[in-house]
């Protein structure tokens, strides 16, 4: 018995399949394909305007797409599958941030209905869980970016879904606030079995997160795999068109820009700035 | 609250969660009864004051009167009570229900449109639904269906081809409050042009009746205008009742809302449709009062905050209040000839709206 129901349980939580987005006539995403494993942690790697956003986007139903977003059930993910934790979040003025993590609610509530006691006992036991009790009738207006950051994750945990986006969830904190709020919803992720797809700006730390990294160029998938395997210097430095460095300390990988020549920093600045603006140039360029 | 301090911060203890979550969004009904009190204490002045004098003790009486269970007698003469029941009482429950239609309009209006400054009147919605019934009232224009009324029907037209116009206006044209309110421009000299067009073609009687009802008037006698607007009145304030959860998801914006399980497209449209056939209701019996949707719903997110599930009955609340108040002025103010009640409102109406631009508030909803 055992045997048979762990086989035939779904390994996948969600697949793209030929997933192309468009904006006035212009492709942004090329036929994107991706299997993703239940309780895995996907970081979406690539520089600027490369589709990270676009592909979250098209995965939470936000834009309109050709190709298949299925679970394993071949259901498209609604709102009850998946929640996002967007890049820049708006915060209503007046919104206190347990009527903001109520919104959570949204997708559970029927048209007619409004939030029953069940409703409201998720809200306040998410707020818990976050320790976000001292916040939970201040504004949301009124809180730090690290507070706001857990108030949004708040906010996507009371969604209740499996599968949780994050778009670029901590490029407004600071390092320790950073890897505190990673931290966290690795934890959640752990102990909730909860499945996280992350587009990620600093390579460090998704190598350090996720279980698996995509890296997108263009909107291509150009890699996929361990993060050891994806975060090849040689690859990197030509997505992201600047010379990359990769180290492993220990179990951890980093990615560095190449070290600065000693004749830069002391002989030639402006020749350093017109490189570095070459540089900026360059990404800009692919991300257009 | 036992676990708040004196001063409203939370006592670091674990229930404080459940008293917020609890409280969120609710409308208190301290808050109800209140705004309940409100507009009965100025339904009992506007019921007593005017050219005959009626007093209080009696218009009390002869209202219990009605009522055989309360075994009350009334002590008004019948020509007395005829002024009440005939006169004060259907002018003054009119003003409610057109305060009330516009107080709750411009709410919704300013959560669909995430706009603080949106106003049936200021979005071009008033003028719309007023060429609309112009046509009807004057021409005899009859789209009436079901049962829609020849002026209602005319006037939502209008009302919806405005709004619709001030929407893709705005849309085309940067995401600035501002922006609606210049469509909204556009589309009330459009539709005041076409109007001052249909009512030369009018006959000089027939053009100063319809011109007075146009300035914004509560002259009825008899209950026959309350029960034309009562039905639209109930059902699209069901409607807005109902679907004000809404207004309070679409806060965070369309790509937010929809990732939060809400149909953005679907929720506005619905909202828009029955505010603007609440505001055509409102016009067909009043004509056109300018700034109660917009006053009324500021007031009420100054006094009792921004979620729309207590600004939405509130302004409809508030609103009947105000209009019945300003209707006050309007019969007493120069007695015994009446002004028009829209320039009232207007009168009030427009430093309010400077007041509003020169706070900032013209971009926090």
């Amino acid at each position: 018995m055992i045997g048979s129901a762990e086989v035939q349980a779904p390994t996948v939580a969600l697949a793209c399949s030929g997933v192309k987005v468009a904006f006035k006539g212009r492709e942004v995403l090329g036929g994107v394909d991706l299997e993703l494993g239940i309780g895995e942690w996907l970081g979406l790697i690539g520089p600027n305007g490369a589709g990270k956003s676009t592909l979250l986007s098209a995965i939470a139903g936000l834009v309109s797409y050709d190709g298949a977003v299925a679970l394993s059930d071949g259901r498209a993910p609604s709102a009850r599958d998946l929640s996002l934790v967007p890049q820049t979040p708006i915060w209503p003025s007046g919104m206190t941030v347990a009527e903001y993590v109520l919104l959570g609610r949204t997708a559970h509530l029927s048209w007619l209905a409004s939030e029953s006691r069940s409703d409201r006992r998720v809200v306040a036991s998410v707020l818990r869980r976050l320790n976000l009790e001292r916040f939970a009738d201040r504004m949301v207006t009124n809180l730090s970016g690290g507070e706001a950051q857990r108030v949004v994750l708040a906010r996507a945990l009371a969604q209740q879904t499996r599968i949780l986006l994050l778009d670029e969830p901590t490029s407004a904190l600071d390092l320790g606030h950073q890897s505190a709020v990673l931290e966290l919803v690795d934890e959640l992720r752990r102990s909730d079995g909860l499945t996280v797809i992350a587009a990620m700006h600093d390579l460090s730390t998704a190598a350090r997160f996720a279980d698996r990294l995509v890296l997108i160029n263009e909107g291509r998938l150009v890699a996929d795999g361990e993060p050891g395997s994806v975060l090849d210097a040689g690859l990197l430095s030509s997505v992201y068109a600047t010379q990359l460095t990769v180290r492993r300390l220990d179990s951890e990988i980093v990615v560095l820009p190449a070290p600065r020549t000693h004749r830069n920093r002391l002989d030639d600045q402006t020749a350093d700035r017109r490189s570095n603006n070459n540089a900026h140039d360059g990404i800009r360029q692919e991300s257009t | 609250m036992a676990n708040r301090l004196d001063d409203g911060t939370p006592l670091p203890d674990e229930s404080g969660v459940e008293w917020a979550t609890d409280r969120a969004f609710r409308l208190s009904a301290a808050v109800v009864l209140s705004a309940f009190a409100v507009l009965a204490a100025i339904g009992v002045l506007s019921a007593t004051s005017g050219a005959a004098g009626l007093p209080f003790a009696g218009v009390m009486e002869a209202i219990a009167a009605q009522l055989p269970a309360l075994g009350v007698e009334s002590s008004l003469s019948a020509r007395q009570e005829s002024i009440l029941f005939q006169i004060r009482l259907p002018r003054l429950v009119l003003g409610m229900l057109v305060g009330g239609s516009l107080g709750m309009a411009g709410a919704a209006y300013q959560g669909v449109f995430r706009n603080p400054l949106a106003d049936p009147y200021l979005l071009g919605v008033s003028a719309g639904a007023g060429f609309g019934a112009v046509l009807a009232i004057g021409f005899g224009l009859d789209l009436g269906w079901g049962p829609f009324g020849a002026v209602p029907a005319a006037a939502f037209i209008g009302a919806m081809v405005a709004v619709s116009a001030s929407a893709a206006i705005a849309r085309s044209s940067g995401s600035a409050p501002a922006t609606l309110l210049l469509g909204g421009i556009a589309m009330a000299a459009l539709f005041a042009a076409a109007q001052t067009y249909a009512l030369q073609q009018l006959s000089e009687t027939r053009a100063r009746e319809v011109l007075s009802w146009l300035f914004g008037q509560l002259n009825t006698s008899g209950w026959d205008q309350i029960l034309i607007l009562g039905p639209y009145v109930l059902v699209c304030g069901l409607f807005l009742m109902t679907y004000r959860r809404h207004l309070d998801v679409l806060r965070v914006g369309d790509d937010e809302a929809r990732a939060l399980g809400l149909k953005p497209s679907r929720v506005r449209f619905g909202i828009i449709a029955a505010s603007s056939l609440l505001t055509a209701a409102a016009v067909s019996v009043s004509g056109l009062i300018a700034f109660v949707g917009l006053v009324v719903p500021h007031i009420v997110r100054i006094l009792v905050g921004h979620s729309y599930r207590v600004i939405v009955p509130l302004s409809a609340l508030m609103g009947a209040a105000f209009l019945a108040f300003v209707d006050v002025g309007a019969r007493t103010i120069v007695a015994p000839s009446e002004l028009p009640i829209g320039v009232i409102t207007s009168f009030v109406g427009a430093p309010f709206f400077v007041f509003v631009l020169w706070r900032g508030d013209a971009t926090t909803t």
